[in-house]
């Protein structure tokens, strides 16, 4: 398969970016995203010019470290994975591809299509834990937790924090990512200790980090590699009201 | 509780449901109101005298409007804080993700044609009967006729006999609707009251919502346009 790229090139956060096209050819089916990239950086290297920089680590849809914006969509047109798991086959042959950074005034440009998601690392920081003392390992079925509760606590925690709401949100809102942490947590007793202050110490970080406000449009869930859906947003608005009213 | 409805993102939003959900109470019971005007005149004449310029009237006229301007104002601060978070750079494809309204991406461009049309409707109708009577006047001349500040149906049948009315108002209802598909079920979301079982649900009833208040307000707009007459418009000036 062949295929035209037009790639955002950015030299650092300060510089002025801008679109360029390159040609990848033969390319097989069954590569991976990413493995056309490393083609495309490796033609590029040996032309003598610049490789595109762009984050990636595990290739297992597992570490949320990938974050292109691929033809208008984050982690481009599959459904429910990242962009390390798409394949070639997805798009036709000869088609241009488009690909873009995660625009977010909260994920500034650092080079080319990496973006700073720090941001998410400081929301996290401000309350997306359980305080434990580090003593002996507890038995796991000590407390009883109800199967439904767990199993929805699972699938908040399969948030893998790579940031596709937020730059799919037209408001540029971390709500989904915010609620699925909250969320996770909320529904199992040992995060429902600290639940009100999370909430509100995640909520408080979030919103001075310039994340914008959620207009529940949905454009999050249908974006989310691991398809987190917006019922988690609404646990977050209860747990949040419900804390300020406590107050 | 310190100040969280104007300063946390989801306080701010708690303030959109709150006053969006009593703005749609409202124009339910405006609805309701308008529909006696199909069954009979007089009777929709009485409930425009009940609610006249009467300090329980005047009351609720001033709540009303704060609720509408609480909505406007926090509408343009959201959208504000939303356009400045989206960064100055955007992107170059964008595309319509699955299951995601037209409406939802829309909201303000909505309430902007919504509130155009307050504009009109106020300058129709409040002005020529609660105003009326708040300046010490019982009567205003509207198209050649001397209307009292009571009689609503003679107001509306005078305002709908004119084709462009109608066809702006339509536009407006319709306006309403798009807004109102997406306000009513994201309401509950803001809220807290939401979860997968319910979104269908809650969307389901979005729809009727906005489609009953379009529906209701429309046909009472084509109903005055389809019998409005002059000797009509006389004889309930007259009663």
């Amino acid at each position: 398969m062949n295929f035209k790229l037009k790639i955002w090139r950015q030299r650092d956060a300060k510089s002025q970016g801008a679109f360029e096209t390159y040609e990848v050819k033969n390319i097989s089916a069954d590569t991976s995203f990413l493995e056309m990239m490393d083609i495309l950086n490796n033609d590029l290297i040996h032309a003598g010019k610049e490789p595109v920089a762009f984050d990636h680590d595990c290739r297992e849809g597992i570490c949320g470290m990938c974050s292109m914006h691929i033809n208008g969509h984050a982690h481009g047109p599959s459904q429910a994975v990242t962009t390390c798991q798409m394949y070639m086959r997805k798009f036709e042959d000869g088609s241009t591809i488009t690909i873009e950074p995660w625009r977010s005034a909260a994920f500034p440009v650092i080079r080319d299509l990496v973006v700073d998601r720090s941001a998410y690392d400081k929301i996290l920081q401000a309350g997306g834990f359980i305080s434990v003392r580090t003593n002996s390992v507890p038995d796991g079925n000590a407390i009883p937790i109800p199967k439904a509760d767990a199993d929805e606590s699972m699938d908040a925690a399969a948030c893998v924090g790579c940031g596709a709401c937020a730059a799919t949100c037209k408001n540029g809102s971390a709500m989904l990512f915010v609620a699925a942490r909250v969320s996770s947590l909320a529904k199992l007793p040992q995060g429902k200790v600290e639940g009100a202050r999370r909430a509100k110490s995640m909520v408080a970080k979030m919103d001075e980090l310039g994340f914008g406000n959620c207009t529940n449009t949905g454009a999050c869930q249908a974006q989310c590699p691991k398809s987190i859906s917006i019922a988690h947003i609404a646990r977050l608005n209860r747990e949040f009201l419900a804390a300020k009213l406590q107050d | 509780m310190s100040c969280f409805l104007t300063n946390s993102s989801v306080g701010k939003k708690l303030v959109m449901s709150i006053t969006g959900c009593f703005l749609v109470l409202f124009i339910l019971f405006h609805m309701s109101m308008n529909l006696a005007m199909l069954f009979s005149p007089a009777a929709y004449d009485a409930i425009c005298e009940f609610l006249g310029a009467n300090w329980y009237a005047l009351a609720a006229t001033v709540v009303l409007a704060a609720g509408v301007a609480v909505h406007f104002i926090y509408a343009f601060i959201l959208t504000v804080d939303n356009y400045r978070a989206r960064g100055k750079q955007r992107y170059q494809v964008t595309v319509q993700e699955k299951g995601v309204s037209w409406a939802s991406k829309n909201m303000l461009v909505l309430g902007v044609i919504v509130i155009l049309g307050l504009g009109l409707h106020l300058i129709h109708f409040w002005s020529k009967m609660q105003l009326v009577e708040i300046m010490g006047h019982h009567a205003s001349v509207v198209g050649g006729y001397e209307v009292g500040a009571t009689q609503g149906a003679a107001l509306m049948m005078i305002t709908f006999s004119k084709w462009y009315n109608v066809v702006l108002y339509i536009v407006w209802f319709a306006a309403i609707w798009f807004h109102l598909t997406h306000g009513v079920w994201s309401m509950f979301q803001t809220a807290g009251f939401a979860n997968d079982t319910w979104y269908p649900r809650l969307k389901c009833l979005a729809n009727i919502v906005a489609t009953l208040i379009f529906l209701g307000f429309a046909v009472v707009a084509v109903y005055c346009f389809l019998t409005s007459t002059p000797q009509l418009i006389e004889s309930l000036l007259i009663a």
